[in-house]
């Protein structure tokens, strides 16, 4: 067959042969992308340990339902939608790709298999694949320039914005699409312009509608145009790959591998040091992240593969309350970091500390550990364990805040940060009324088979004791045998190690399981999630835990509760815990209580499940002084007026307190009040016989 | 008693402070019969303005006038004193910043024994004085006896013994500058930096919203102004407040902070310590709000209410703008 | 530079409720909480931040028994290099010039630029840091709330009324007694003390410290604590018992009648 139009393969660009040209630059970009690569994992190599591959078999099922399936993408609509088709594009596009890069070095390429109808097929989807992805390159420009979704913002102490990069980025694959379909269009054009026939072209595809406007372009145009666009294509198309490592696009890379170890279970915290035992702690001379280098590989992949779309900050109590911290910008700074430190050229130049340097304390400290951010982040990109390392790099410095000096150290001497007297540590049992009418067991002595594990706040706080007997008086409803440790109980220490507190953390862990061991008690059960999620992840060797709302549920189910029709006038919204939704995914049976509860009016806020805006934070975040602009609660009980609640019902006792005070900031006393899940249930509970 | 009582008082450009009173009252106590000496030091016309206005309260009085003087170094005045003072002597001064700077250095010095911080004078059996002081922060008191058979240094807290009704003294003035000597130390004066006067002089209001660690929280303060915008009164506060860094220094009631002399004083959630009290003068109408009934406050105001302030100061607010709106 | 800091164990206040025991003969001991002097530890951290900048060494002492030897530990986990407890029967009952007199001693074996005290403990005293200085001839000042290193001098600020600061000069050696506030001392972890709790603490007696018995105890003792009581209260405050309304509408009728509201 006569040549239409001469192939690159064969063609000569001024002087050089297509294939040799082509082959120097394959080899020449594939190199370069291998150097680059190799420059970027140099500071993984420097990196802490971290135990990836365990469990393969789900690894891949999440590699199938996040990065397959991109599951986590339409949580943001537009963006979720874009993104899905450029992603599928790509994938589509890849075969493609190696083929017609082949075509530069060997004319006439074909990959095995998609000759005859499969080729075409393919063919056909792939130049729609590369019209889509045209259009969404031309439609994420347009939502950059135009609609500035607030969450591309960069804020001044940052630097600049991001948007011109984007925008090349945007630039340079629409360029790519284009290359190729003129690549494809001219070569169409030329043969039917010979009388022969052409690869089909689709319909109102790119290469299509290129083809229409190339119908009556002469000759040798064409040939420079198919030639052209050959070039450029191959040259964008390596030019690309090597640009993608130096900035978020990398993540086009690395996110396969981000997905594939990302961290499996929600709610535990990484160890200190992966593969040192807890005996051998105290021979580790430096704790938390103090130093780049201090990171894990798999930290530090993160930071690459961070795709800087903002819904993490998006979604970050603390950013929105006007904290230092964005969770975004906690990552961007990182990778910058890294960039800058570990050079393509010259040696890296590492180990200053990054607090004081990239971080500040402040920032530090100003995270809840809602977790809000690693839900929504389409790359699995992980967020407490790097705070808490670098929590714990801090305290290792004796860098810690004053206004958490104090209850600190009362944990330390007392076992709850308030300083108050451990033997009063079970008063609330016998305070006013509740003492007179149902008696608690205090398991020293006597045994039971389910312990009540209290916490501090419960035992201490004057208003929070409430949830305590409330609990106590549900357990009793339904003919639970349970006790509660007394004065033997300290602090599950939930916060403390969230606070970079290890070994304070441990010491309460070890002197509370060996309480609970004694006890003789088969179950837990808590009205405090942050006592839940640490018994269920931090505490090793207790027995199995549960929340008081999981019984509930079950005893309404049962039918051993029943309720009381609720008063009319009120409209109630359930607030989901932290760390009984998002931490551990009990969104329904909180909820399933309330909707037992005849004539009960319940509304959805606008950010509920694992959502839910965080209250401001539990435990030791309740002492510790945010620079803040407004109080995250008080963001939070607005929600709940907007959704048009007049009553919030929580189930954790740090939402209380972070609630009811809010209400009273945000002016709605009056307006709106807060109640406890167990509080609730015990008001409207039917008693055949008065409460005991 | 055979041994001689001095009295070391301060001045402050002449004006003799409230100490002169204070320290004659406990030298009663200790010696109903005592013809004690006030000892003063400075320089120039204000140290003889002083001198004669204590000749009111003293029998005798020694001057020392010396350049170096000018601002009191307790390390000269030291050096002074243990020229000046006889064996055995009993000298007494107030515990505030010279006093803790000066009295325990200079009862080494004088080989005598030493008590600090005296609330009352409980007795004396011969060599044996017994003193009333207070511990841990003024939780609790403690009888303490002293020997004071080779003498004595005591520092009297401030406002702790009222000030007796005397005759008056016609004192004269001795010049004692003489005996001396050169007065050289390690420590040289510099200057006094004034602490900011920030933007509210809290001195010059007669009434006070004072606030203390039951505010809790920075954001709370808020309750604190409304209530002062409402009674035309100013925000001051106790020293937990001011380290907390939730209000500026200028602010602070106390010995370390303003003295402030009101006419109506509401504490907020003040314990009550008396290093804030000892920042009162003036006898004030004290109206403490606290939630813990066993507030040392309570011992000191005129109307005490067990309440929560955070609870209380709104509605007071809203009682005071009605009143106000009434009366317009 | 060579940093002494005198240290004390004490009752923690904010963590104790402080109430004569049921013999009503001492303090209720029952789960107490000892800690550091609030100031001293102000004064290690002052201490160790005038090292970081200047070099040199810090060392804490307190006078006392095995049971002090924890405060040591703490502050040597903060950061001070060496610890020494001071004990023998014969200093047990030591007033203020006691336990001066003890310190003295230890500090002629050694050569400190700067020795730091907290400004009070526990007694309300603040009488250790002065009559130290007497008893060695330096310089001293009180109630330091900064402190900046020149060459053999130092330029401090005291606080003194209306948060004014009197600036000084002082040669060295002297000795300073520390304020609160002076600093933001640094968290103290388990784990650092743990990390210290096998460090040796020199311990020296009377003999060591070339100490004659009959200067320091009980028996020299001029000042000698009788008792603890708690004060029979008096009239107080005329204290309000009606419900809030009442109480506030009886509080603004007060500060009107008293010439508040204008």
């Amino acid at each position: 067959m006569v040549e239409a139009i001469q192939s690159p393969a064969h063609a000569t660009y001024w002087l050089v042969q297509g294939r040799l040209l082509f082959l120097i630059i394959y080899l020449l970009g594939t190199a370069c992308f291998s150097y680059i690569v190799a420059r970027r994992l140099q500071p993984l190599f420097r990196g802490e340990r971290d135990f990836r591959l365990d469990q393969p078999f789900r690894r891949l099922g999440r590699v199938l339902q996040f990065w397959l399936g991109q599951w986590k993408h339409p949580r943001y609509r537009m963006a979720g939608t874009i993104h899905l088709l450029i992603f599928a594009g790509f994938l589509i596009l890849a075969t493609r790709a190696f083929s017609v890069l082949a075509l530069g070095v060997s004319d006439g390429f074909v990959i095995p298999g998609l000759s005859g109808k499969a080729g075409h097929i393919y063919g056909i989807v792939a130049d729609y694949a590369s019209t889509v992805v045209l259009f969404c390159m031309v439609v994420a420009a347009i939502r950059r320039v135009a609609f500035k979704p607030a969450r591309y913002a960069v804020p001044a102490r940052y630097g600049k914005g991001h948007s011109a990069d984007a925008i090349f980025l945007l630039a340079l694959i629409a360029i790519l699409m284009a290359a190729d379909s003129l690549f494809e269009a001219s070569q169409a054009a030329a043969l039917w312009q010979q009388g022969q026939t052409a690869e089909f072209l689709p319909v109102l595809s790119l290469p299509w509608m290129l083809n229409k406007a190339l119908l009556s372009t002469s000759l040798p145009m064409l040939q420079s145009l198919h030639l052209g666009a050959y070039l450029i294509h191959d040259l964008t198309f390596f030019f690309l790959l090597c640009y993608r490592p130096f900035g978020i696009q990398f993540h086009v890379e690395t996110s396969l591998f981000s997905v594939f170890f990302a961290k499996l279970d929600r709610g535990k915290l990484k160890p200190v040091k992966w593969g040192i035992p807890d005996e051998r702690l105290d021979q580790v001379k430096s704790f938390g992240v103090k130093t780049f280098e201090d990171f894990t590989w798999k930290h530090m992949l993160d930071f690459y593969s961070c795709a800087d779309c903002g819904r993490c900050s998006d979604n970050c109590p603390s950013n929105a309350a006007g904290r230092p911290l964005s969770p975004r910008f906690l990552t961007i700074k990182a990778r910058d970091y890294t960039f800058l430190h570990y050079p393509m050229f010259g040696s890296a130049k590492n180990g200053q500390p990054l607090v004081g340097s990239v971080y500040s304390e402040d920032e530090i400290w100003s995270c809840t550990t809602c977790g809000a951010c690693e839900v929504e982040c389409p790359l699995l990109v992980e967020y407490i364990d790097k705070i808490v390392d670098l929590r714990r790099g801090l305290v290792d410095e004796g860098n810690v805040p004053q206004s958490l000096q104090k209850p600190l150290k009362a944990l330390e001497s007392r076992g709850n940060p308030y300083g108050k007297m451990t033997k009063k540590r079970a008063d609330w049992v016998s305070a006013g009324n509740f003492g007179q009418t149902c008696r608690v067991k205090v398991l020293n002595g006597e045994s039971a088979g389910t312990l009540y594990f209290v916490d501090s706040i419960t035992s201490y706080d004057d208003r929070i004791q409430a949830i305590g007997q409330a609990t106590a008086k549900i357990l009793r409803h339904v003919g639970e045998d349970f006790g509660i440790l007394g004065a033997a109980e300290k602090d599950s220490g939930h916060e403390v190690r969230r606070f970079g507190e290890e070994t304070l953390f441990r010491a309460l862990r070890d002197h509370n399981t060996q309480a609970i061991r004694e006890s003789g008690a088969q179950r837990i059960v808590t009205s405090d999630p942050h006592a839940f999620n640490a018994l269920k992840h931090d505490y090793k060797d207790v027995p199995p835990v549960e929340h008081i709302s999981q019984v509930i549920a079950r005893e309404v189910k049962s039918g051993r509760i029943k309720f009381h029709p609720a008063e009319n006038d009120k409209v109630y919204t359930y607030h989901d815990p932290c760390y009984l939704g998002r931490h551990n995914q009990i969104y329904d049976d909180p909820r399933n209580v309330l909707d037992a509860i005849p004539g009960l009016k319940r509304v959805e806020m606008r950010r509920s499940r694992d959502r839910s805006f965080c209250c401001g934070g539990g435990g030791l975040m309740l002492f510790y002084e945010a620079k803040e602009e407004e109080r995250i609660g008080v963001k939070r009980v607005r929600m709940a007026a907007e959704a048009g609640a007049n009553v919030i019902v929580t189930a954790c006792p740090y939402c209380m307190v972070n609630l009811e005070d809010a209400i009273k900031v945000a002016g709605l006393e009056g307006k709106v009040t807060a109640i406890d899940l167990a509080e609730l249930t015990d008001q409207q509970l039917v008693r055949e016989r008065p409460a005991a | 008693m055979t041994a001689r009582i001095f009295a070391y008082v301060m001045h402050k450009a002449g004006v003799v402070d409230d100490s002169a009173a204070e320290l004659l009252a406990a030298i009663k106590q200790i010696d109903a019969a005592a013809a004690p000496t006030a000892i003063v030091s400075g320089s120039g016309a204000e140290l003889d303005s002083a001198c004669s206005s204590l000749c009111a309260f003293y029998p005798e009085i020694w001057k020392i006038s010396n350049a170096a003087l000018s601002y009191p170094n307790a390390e000269l005045i030291r050096k002074a004193l243990v020229k000046l003072l006889p064996p055995g002597a009993i000298l007494l001064l107030a515990h505030e910043h010279f006093g803790i700077d000066l009295a325990p250095g200079l009862s080494i010095r004088l080989n005598t024994a030493f008590v600090p911080d005296a609330l009352a004078i409980a007795g004396r059996v011969g060599v044996l004085l017994n003193v009333v002081r207070q511990e841990f922060g003024g939780q609790i008191s403690a009888n303490v006896e002293c020997d004071i058979s080779s003498g004595v240094v005591l520092t009297v807290r401030p406002g702790a013994f009222k000030p007796p009704v005397i005759a008056p003294a016609n004192g004269n003035v001795v010049d004692k500058s003489g005996e001396v000597g050169a007065l050289t130390s390690g420590r040289r004066y510099v200057e006094t930096v004034m602490a900011e006067s920030g933007e509210v002089d809290i001195t010059k209001h007669s009434i006070l919203v004072s606030v203390g660690r039951g505010i809790q929280e920075k954001d709370n303060l808020s309750i604190a102004q409304d209530l002062a915008e409402a009674l035309g009164a100013a925000v001051s506060c106790s020293r937990p407040v001011v380290d907390a860094k939730w209000l500026e220094k200028s602010r602070q009631v106390g010995s370390s902070g303003k003295t402030v002399k009101p006419k109506v004083y509401l504490a907020c959630g003040i314990s009550g310590a008396f290093q804030h009290l000892a920042g009162l003068k003036g006898s004030p109408f004290i109206i403490a709000i606290n939630k813990n009934p066993k507030a040392p406050i309570f011992q000191v105001a005129d109307i005490g209410i067990v309440d929560d302030i955070l609870e209380f100061l709104p509605e007071l607010t809203s009682k005071v703008r009605e009143l106000r709106s009434k009366a317009a | 530079m060579e940093i002494l800091v005198c240290v004390k164990r004490v009752l923690d206040t904010s963590e104790n409720e402080i109430e004569l025991n049921r013999e009503g003969t001492g303090i209720e001991l029952d789960e107490a909480v000892y800690s550091i002097n609030e100031p001293d530890n102000y004064a290690v951290e002052e201490a160790l931040q005038i090292v970081a900048r200047v070099g040199g060494k810090v060392t804490v002492v307190t006078v006392g028994g095995e049971d002090d030897e924890e405060v040591l530990r703490r502050e040597m986990a903060m950061g001070a290099q060496q610890g020494v407890l001071l004990s023998d029967a014969a200093f047990n009952g030591s007033d203020a010039k006691g336990v001066a007199t003890i310190l003295k001693s230890f500090v002629q074996k050694g050569a400190y630029h700067l020795i730091l005290t907290g400004v009070q403990a526990d007694d309300g005293g603040a009488q250790v840091g002065g009559m130290l200085a007497a008893m060695l001839d330096y310089p001293f000042a009180s109630l330091v709330n900064s402190i900046e290193v020149l060459p053999g001098k130092l330029k401090i600020s005291r606080e003194i009324e209306g948060g004014n600061r009197e600036i000084n000069e002082i040669e060295l050696p002297c000795v300073l007694s520390i304020q609160t506030g002076i600093n933001e001392p640094r968290y103290v972890g388990m784990r650092g003390i743990r990390a210290v709790a096998s460090v040796p603490i020199s311990t020296y007696g009377a003999s060591e410290l070339q100490i004659d018995p009959g200067t320091v105890g009980k028996l020299a003792a001029k000042v000698k604590r009788l008792d603890y009581f708690v004060p029979t209260l008096g009239k107080g405050a005329e204290m309000l018992d009606g419900g809030r309304e009442d109480n506030v509408e009886r509080v603004t009728e007060l500060i009107a009648a008293k010439g508040g509201l204008r």
